[in-house]
């Protein structure tokens, strides 16, 4: 019993610990927006005192952040209807369907897993760039969909595979095509698995930095990220405003975080444990 | 060479009408076409096939621009490994694998055992535990930036917990800007492997622990010799998938240090951009591009081969099979 209680109490301190280290530098960024630059200099771990709102005003009333987070969206979009409704066929193709070199097919999209982006970056500037798609949203959000059906698949195709046999073959005794199967029937079965693949895509394009700095070079194009990082060097000296900058950064990814939470755990999980 | 082919079987033959088969089989490939046929265009045309022609670029000597004539054959791979910058850009990958598996794991396994607990708040703290992880590389680094500033919150905090011996110029200190990049991603990632491994605990039938409690095992017996084997497979993912996000570091560094001070904190990635894309040399950034897939390539086939055999289960343990 008193063994429990120490292990209670040991988790607790752990807890608190690792919510402290994680919630500080957050609360660091959200408060120092509120300060001045004065404030900062003079005293970088103190509370602003007083509170200070222009920061943040001047972000929000400036047209970049917003332009940036327009982008970012338009962008995250764009993959993540490519990326799940492409991903979404070819898993349908890959588990229900018996073929020869279905598996020579499914370990091509799988091996896609390994590949980092940088190793394709240069051939796919090139590539963009005769494309036309430099300085174009579809730019990023091609490739970035592209990167995004290895995992897709791998996630429906197992998923889509458990759909039990009967249910299809119910669906063409009642006059279904396969095809007809797949729209009305395997889709909304698979909702839930494809919200974790969506919200994955959306995820890791809203967060993508490479490929948009190698396609932008005009910063009317530029996403969140890039965005906050150019602010952060092109205002250095204006630390205060940088910090409120991010902070208001931090808002779409942490808010679409707390509603998608679930399945972006669950899907990390899934997808590592089959 | 000219083996005797197997009979054929004659069931179908005898069986079907010759018609409707055929005609169900094309449709079937059009079908087949039409679900596959999209995906495959669009993950060859901007992942595959970039990597293939990245294989080609990368025997020549070309800035990116003008026809592509200057065939060298492995020059490039000779120069990049010829070169301390690079070695030095693969020791710095690896000293961060390493760093990660020897400091980050024991830490999220220990925090995560801790954490194991009916404790009150567990929804929130999962949640706060795993924000940064949904943070962009490159919101993070900013952060980091900021609070790394001379003289700035981290010194400041040190100093007022009586620790000011240890202020250090963090990222413009050669020697340990490796060391502070580490911690900034540690303070990133360490989220997501304590989510995992709550995950992979959950999997641990209590009966377990509680038949090891009844045969006398202590807490810690019982940690060692039936959650730790347990928790194997969750374990053997988190190192695959730290190590190989190891290898392909990028976005953190390069806002935060650009490689530097005096390279010593270069990465792999970073000094492919770095060449490919500011001092345009096309064909040796290719060659660092397919030096950074092989490394990645090999170490997921040995792994796959040595650790994750035992995984039956799991999707990424059939990914390079």
């Amino acid at each position: 019993m008193a063994g429990r209680r120490w292990g209670l109490v040991a988790g607790y301190a752990a807890a608190v610990v690792v919510v402290v280290v994680t919630v500080v530098p957050l609360l660091f960024v959200v408060l120092g927006g509120f300060r001045t630059n004065g404030q900062l200099n003079t005293d970088p771990a103190g509370l602003p005192g007083p509170w200070v709102w222009n920061n943040y005003r001047s972000v929000v009333t400036s047209p970049d952040f917003w332009r940036f987070l327009g982008n970012s969206a338009l962008i995250a979009v764009i993959a993540t209807v490519l990326a799940v409704g492409l991903g979404s066929m070819a898993a349908f193709a890959l588990s229900r369907y018996a073929f020869k070199g279905r598996e020579a097919v499914y370990v091509l999209f799988t091996l896609g897993l390994l590949f980092p982006l940088g190793v394709a970056t240069l051939p796919l500037y090139l590539w963009l760039r005769q494309l036309g798609l430099l300085e174009n949203p579809l730019g990023v959000a091609i490739p970035e969909a592209a990167f995004s059906l290895p995992v897709t698949i791998v996630i429906l195709r197992p998923f889509m595979h458990a759909v039990p046999g009967e249910l299809e073959d119910a669906a063409v005794l009642d006059g279904a095509s396969r095809l007809g199967f797949f729209w009305r029937i395997m889709l909304p079965l698979s909702a839930p698995a494809l919200t974790t693949v969506a919200v994955l895509a959306f995820v890791t394009s809203w967060n993508a930095y490479l490929l948009p700095l190698l396609v932008f070079n005009d910063s009317a194009h530029f996403t969140l990220p890039l965005g906050v990082a150019t602010f952060q060097s092109q205002y250095s000296q204006d630390t205060a405003r940088v910090l409120a900058f991010t902070a208001l950064s931090m808002v779409p990814a942490l808010g679409f975080f707390v509603v998608a939470q679930r399945r972006i755990v669950g899907g990390l999980t899934g997808s590592v444990k089959g | 060479m000219a083996a005797p082919a197997p009979p054929r079987p004659l069931a179908r033959t005898v069986h079907s009408a010759p018609r409707r088969p055929s005609r169900r089989r094309g449709r079937t490939r059009l079908e087949l076409a039409l679900l596959l046929g999209p995906a495959l265009v669009l993950f060859a045309g901007f992942v595959l096939v970039p990597i293939g022609i990245a294989v080609y670029y990368s025997l020549y000597s070309w800035n990116g621009f003008g026809p592509l004539t200057d065939f060298v054959g492995f020059q490039n791979y000779a120069d990049a490994f010829g070169g301390a910058v690079f070695r030095g850009a693969i020791a710095h990958n690896v000293v961060i694998a390493v760093l990660s598996i020897v400091v980050q794991l024991p830490l999220s396994i220990g925090i995560a055992l801790l954490l194991d607990r009916k404790l009150k708040g567990r929804t929130f703290l999962r949640m706060v535990v795993f924000a940064p992880y949904v943070l962009s590389e490159a919101i993070t680094a900013v952060i980091w930036l900021l609070m790394l500033q001379p003289n700035g919150f981290v010194d400041e905090l040190l100093r007022g917990v009586g620790l000011g011996g240890l202020v250090h110029q963090w990222l413009a200190d050669p020697g340990i800007v490796l060391y502070t990049l580490f911690v900034v991603m540690t303070w990133k990632y360490l989220g997501f492997g304590i989510i995992l491994l709550l995950a992979g605990l959950q999997g641990v039938p209590p009966e377990l622990r509680e038949a090891a409690a009844l045969d006398g095992a202590t807490a810690w017996q019982t940690t060692r010799h039936v959650v730790l084997p347990l928790l194997g497979p969750t374990i053997r993912i988190w190192v695959f998938l730290s190590v190989i996000g190891s290898l392909q570091l990028f976005d953190l560094v390069w806002i935060m240090t650009l490689g530097g001070p005096a390279n010593a904190s270069t990465t792999m990635a970073s000094y492919l951009v770095d060449h490919g894309f500011k001092r345009y040399e096309f064909g040796f950034g290719s060659a660092v591009a397919v030096v950074l897939f092989a490394v990645c390539f090999v170490f997921a086939l040995l792994y796959q081969r040595f650790a994750l055999r035992r995984d039956t289960a799991g999707a990424l343990t059939r990914v390079v099979g």
